[in-house]
């Protein structure tokens, strides 16, 4: 048996150490995802192959052909519902990343009390379970990207436009999320709750699959306060030159970041203290 | 007693308290821990040790009072400070899906150490550890023991100033207590400062060059092993079973006999410098116990003395 080598205190810069504790936290995780990038990759495809062909070829032939091929709002109903699609994927995606590590990290394994018994803080704990879950949506948005253009449902100069507002849209649900997750004591089955009973209703009352104007106009405060709403509106600008008033343009952007801002404003305070005990 | 007023001082604790809401879980203790000792902290379940440790480390924030650790303050300190501590958590909290050596490189990562340096320092403590069989294995595929060294081996891999181990050896086997306890020596001859925490009283008059003894959150008593049990207890102890009915009025017949008398439930104990003779003389007296034996006093006996109870219930 060889003897440990030591030098107390000699090894760690704590200068070092203290800095880009987020990345390290997300590396961690990319790391242990990278164990199961199969899986993710044949999801992230087939998720949107099977979305496309159920609703944007199947009810799409049904609209179009009802709507004497004009779609709506004068769009193929591929087209329509595409950016929809894809912003709710992200959201999707990063939604899982932020919920079950966090769970997982507090409640289930409490790794997160053993990350942040080495130099890395509560903050950077946060951070870095956001980059993995902007990482992860980022991955599945591009995947889905990728069939959107082979299917011809959106114009390949939109990319980085409906990039941009599909993760904008998907870092404010995100920091919402991680805000509420952190304030989750016990595992009570709150996910199948928020799932159903807010998700569920999200993507069906966000203009998913029909303009929100065609609701009554009590149930469009439903969209208005949805980030996939939001999402979707500036996708259908970007990506088919939906109009929509300039002012409405900021106001989707600008309500988006304001959930992330808050989200992560609520959540940075609350992984501080849980850990702190 | 001068000699110890020359020596660094790496981590002092003053009025040090905590609460969770109303209850108070450490009520304003006191103490200090040397650089290169081992220093332990001794008390039954619910004593408060947990609490403590986890304030050492610099994550649970305290109520009030001071405490510095390796001359900094852990409130806004605690990246700076953690960078130099080895923590050994009561539960182990390791990664279950990760392999035995993965768990070793994703923790020195946290503190920045680059993958090369991590390679050869994982190697050394599979060694230590006596994981190397195990480096492919899931951690949660380990038995206990080799969780808790596996733990404990993590613990080190940023080469701590001080090594945090809260109740390192509960739920092991005597072997595997004892390979612990000879990994945990040379680890002392390394350097590293040593805290421990622990209800085993064997562990801590093994382990420990100094401790303090607690109990419902505040310290009973602060000393070597030897100086404590020479304070609070005799040199020796006779040990007589007269069966659960018969004890406590047996135990007022012997009233005077040896320095001290203490009734458990399931024997007696009579405290005294000599045993030998005083077994024999209460024989003599015509009692006739079931069973005998006569012992050197331990912490078991100085806990008792302080607080009227047994540590380990
Ligand atoms: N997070 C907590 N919330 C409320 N009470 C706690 C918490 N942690 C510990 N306690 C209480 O504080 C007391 C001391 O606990 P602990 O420090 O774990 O003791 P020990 O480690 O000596 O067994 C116990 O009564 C325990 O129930
Ligand atoms: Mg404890």
């Amino acid at each position: 048996m060889t003897d440990l080598r030591f030098a107390p205190g000699k090894v760690v810069d704590p200068k070092r150490a203290v800095k880009f504790g987020a990345w390290r936290v997300a590396e961690y995780r990319f790391y242990s995802m990278s164990k199961w990038m199969g899986a993710i990759f044949a999801f992230g495809l087939g998720n949107p192959i099977l979305y496309l062909i159920s609703v944007g070829l199947g009810i799409g032939a049904l609209v179009d052909a009802n709507t004497g091929g004009q779609g709506i709002l004068g769009v193929s109903y591929l087209q329509f519902v595409a950016p929809a699609l894809l912003a709710s994927a992200a959201i999707q995606g990063v939604m899982d990343e932020v919920t079950f590590p966090t769970m997982d990290g507090f409640v289930w394994d409490k790794l997160f009390f053993a990350i942040n018994a080495t130099s890395v803080s509560a903050r950077q704990i946060a951070d870095g379970v956001m980059i993995v879950a902007l990482g992860r949506g980022l991955f599945t948005c591009l995947l889905y990207l990728g069939v959107l253009l082979a299917f011809g449902a959106v114009p390949f100069s939109s990319v980085l436009g409906l990039i941009a507002s599909s993760m904008l849209a998907a870092w404010g649900w995100a920091a919402v999320m991680l805000a509420i997750t952190a304030r989750l004591e016990r595992d009570e089955g709150y996910f199948a709750i928020i799932g159903r009973f807010v998700i569920a209703p999200m993507f069906l009352f966000s203009g998913t699959f029909y303009p929100l104007e065609q609701m009554p106009i009590y149930l469009q405060p439903l969209g208005w306060l949805s980030p996939l709403w939001h999402a979707t509106e500036l996708g259908r600008n970007l990506s088919y030159g939906m109009e929509i008033e300039p002012s409405m343009f900021w106001t989707h952007i600008g309500y988006l970041a304001l959930l992330g801002v808050i989200g992560m404003a609520f959540t940075y305070p609350k992984f501080a203290e849980r850990l702190s005990r | 007693m001068s000699q110890s007023k020359e020596r660094e001082v790496v981590i002092r604790a003053k009025d040090l308290k905590k609460t969770y809401k109303d209850f108070v879980a450490v009520n304003g203790i006191n103490f200090q821990v040397y650089r290169g000792e081992s220093f332990g902290l001794l008390g039954p379940n619910g004593a408060g040790k947990s609490t403590t440790m986890k304030m050492i480390s610099s994550v649970s924030q305290r109520s009030s009072g001071e405490l510095e650790i390796l001359g900094k303050e852990p409130n806004t300190q605690g990246p700076e400070i953690r960078a130099h501590l080895g923590v050994v958590p009561q539960k182990d909290l390791l990664d279950r899906e990760l392999k035995v050596w993965e768990n070793l490189m994703v923790y020195g990562r946290y503190f920045g150490l680059s993958r090369k340096w991590l390679k050869g320092k994982i190697e050394e403590l599979l060694d230590f550890a006596q994981l190397q069989d195990k480096r492919n294995a899931k951690a949660d595929d380990l038995s206990g023991g080799m969780q808790r060294r596996l733990a404990i081996a993590r613990g080190l891999v940023n080469e701590p100033e001080i090594l945090l181990l809260d109740e390192p050896t509960t739920g092991l086997d005597p072997q595997a207590r004892h390979i612990l306890w000879d990994r945990l020596f040379r680890l002392k001859e390394q350097g590293v400062t040593l805290v421990i925490t622990t209800h085993y009283m064997d562990e801590a008059e093994q382990l420990c060059d100094r401790l303090i003894v607690m109990d419902k959150g505040e310290i009973m008593a602060e000393g070597s092993p030897a100086e404590l049990i020479k304070k609070y207890s005799s040199k020796e102890v006779v040990e007589v079973r007269f069966g659960a009915d018969r004890n406590e009025s047996v135990a007022k017949e012997l009233e005077g006999m040896g320095d001290r008398i203490e009734v458990l439930p399931d024997r007696i104990l009579i405290y005294a410098e000599q045993g030998e003779p005083l077994l024999a003389k209460i024989i003599e007296s015509g009692k006739n116990p079931i069973t005998s034996l006569v012992r050197r006093s331990s912490l078991e006996d100085v806990f008792l003395r302080l607080t009227g109870r047994t540590l380990v219930d």
